[in-house]
């Protein structure tokens, strides 16, 4: 018998840790929430999705826990952002990043370090979650019967069911390419699945923070 | 065929079209304020042919009982005091409920397939078996019309008494308005008498007497003689159309332009990594595979 938490072992010393457990946590609440909603947005966005109704019981059903669905992601994202908005303060590196984004995306000429625990792209998909998904709430809760909706005026109903769904179609395209973004840049998806990454991950992608983490100097 | 037997010409949230080649008569009541007494007779027989039963209310200090329109209250005769110029103090009493509106924001709102059905003779009906309660009708209409039930949360209003008409009766409230301010029948025919009677208002001097029959939401089938002429002076919307806004939303090629760019983003991800591969990291620090010759 040997023991279960040694197998396998635990520090090993090729893999630095880059997410904590209520960190990957959250992040996956946030994301089963995000599934959910959408899902269900879908149904309500375009008739050729109604099906997805069915999956939650009905268009009836379904527009009883949009709603509190909506709610319970604001609060496990703003809980979970609000332990990352440290590292994703901008830095003046950044602009250069971002002029070179599409020459990185396409593995052309030279990369530009970055310099902290995130790069530029990923900075401007948390501050536009920030604040899309606030614009989700406030606007969801002005459309949200039969709590609020009935003491709002229709004008500001209209106002609200529009920006409600321009910005889901905005979080859609946004989360997708977080999504596409953590697999093409293989051993990413990892701090998320299991909290740590490779040292030459960290040193290739995250310099900087790499050489914060490791006590080591950048390449 | 059920479409089709029933006349449904529009249908909310519906990617196929239902049925078009049978054309029916289009209906109206016409509502002649001039003649209306304030007697309420139609709100009872909307309430006894219904069978709809409103709460016993307050007095709310005016004659307006029930004092809105509620998910069981599908008319409401409204009064209103006036100083008009050259006219004096006028009563005004105007009949509030659906007008069956040619191009309905609410039908244009709702995502709920069949909630909302338009029938060839002009009606404007929900089907509350589909009804989800999401409240996008009211957020569609410009006449601040449907009103939801806090026992069903379903979306009720007036159904120009839909079963009557679809047998060959009049609307319960045409039925028992004893002073003919309510008429019934093709809309050609309302409007005739509408107009007939405006001229008979004109040589009587209520030279501003007008009908109302909003060009905005391409006519309506509930249609007013406004003595006084502007719409303004009885509560009713000047100019009403589906907002824009509603409009956007709710437009099939937004939502459609949506969903498509949605679809493209999945295929640029495949694109992109068909094209250019993973960005992957060898052990030694350096990027596996470089760039694609």
């Amino acid at each position: 018998m040997r023991p279960l938490q040694q197998m396998p072992p635990r520090s090993d010393p090729n893999l630095l840790p880059r997410y904590t457990h209520g960190e990957r946590l959250t992040h996956w609440a946030v994301a089963v929430l995000y599934v959910a909603l959408f899902l269900s947005g879908l149904a309500l966005f375009h008739p050729f999705f109604y099906w997805t109704s069915a999956l939650f019981g009905g268009g009836a059903f379904m527009r009883v826990i949009h709603p509190f669905l909506g709610v319970a992601l604001a609060v496990v994202f703003y809980a979970y952002a609000a332990r990352l908005w440290r590292d994703n303060a901008f830095v003046p590196s950044d602009g250069k990043w971002i002029r070179g984004m599409f020459r990185y995306m396409n593995r052309e000429g030279e990369d530009v370090p970055v310099e902290g625990k995130y790069n530029a792209g990923q900075k401007y998909m948390y501050w536009s979650m920030i604040f899309i998904i606030a614009g989700l709430l406030v606007t969801g809760i002005l459309i949200w019967r039969p709590y609020f909706a009935p003491s709002i005026a229709a004008p500001v109903k209209r106002s609200a069911g529009l920006i409600h769904a321009v910005l889901a179609f905005i979080m859609f395209v946004g989360i997708g390419v977080h999504i596409y973004a953590a697999y093409w840049t293989k051993g990413s998806v990892r701090a998320m699945t299991r909290g740590t990454v490779t040292r030459a991950w960290a040193r290739f992608h995250h310099p900087g923070w790499y050489a914060k983490v490791s006590g080591k100097g950048g390449p | 065929m059920s479409l089709q037997s029933l006349d449904v010409i529009r249908r909310s949230a519906s990617t196929s079209s239902p049925p078009q080649v049978r054309e029916t008569m289009e209906v109206a009541k016409l509502i002649d304020v001039s003649k209306c007494i304030g007697c309420k007779a139609c709100q009872v027989a909307c309430m006894e042919w219904n069978d709809v039963r409103d709460d016993i209310g307050t007095n709310v200090g005016v004659y307006d009982n029930p004092p809105d329109l509620t998910d069981r209250s599908w008319t409401v005769m409204r009064f209103y005091e006036e100083e008009l110029p050259g006219k004096g103090l006028q009563w005004l009493i105007v009949k509030d409920g659906c007008l069956h509106c040619s191009d309905p924001g609410c039908v244009r709102a709702c995502p709920a397939p069949g909630a909302l059905v338009q029938y060839a003779n002009g009606i404007v009906d929900f089907q509350e078996e589909h009804c989800i309660g999401c409240g996008y009708c009211q957020a569609g209409c410009p006449f601040n019309i449907p009103r939801f039930s806090g026992k069903d949360q379903k979306a009720y209003k007036c159904t120009l008494c839909s079963d009557r008409v679809a047998v060959g009766l009049e609307p319960a409230c045409i039925k028992a308005c004893p002073t003919q301010a309510l008429s019934f029948g093709s809309k050609e025919d309302m409007l005739d008498l509408a107009g007939e009677r405006v001229a008979e208002l004109g040589q009587r001097g209520f030279e501003k007497a007008s009908i109302y029959n909003p060009a905005g939401v391409k006519g309506t089938h509930v249609m007013y003689v406004l003595p006084h002429g502007d719409p303004a002076i009885y509560r009713l919307p000047v100019n009403p159309e589906v907002s824009p806004l509603v409009a956007l939303w709710r437009s099939g090629f937004a939502k459609t332009l949506g969903v498509v760019t949605m679809l493209s983003v999945v295929l640029a991800g495949i694109f992109h990594y068909m094209k250019v591969g993973p960005l992957e990291v060898e052990e030694g620090g350096r990027e596996k595979g470089g760039r694609a010759p």
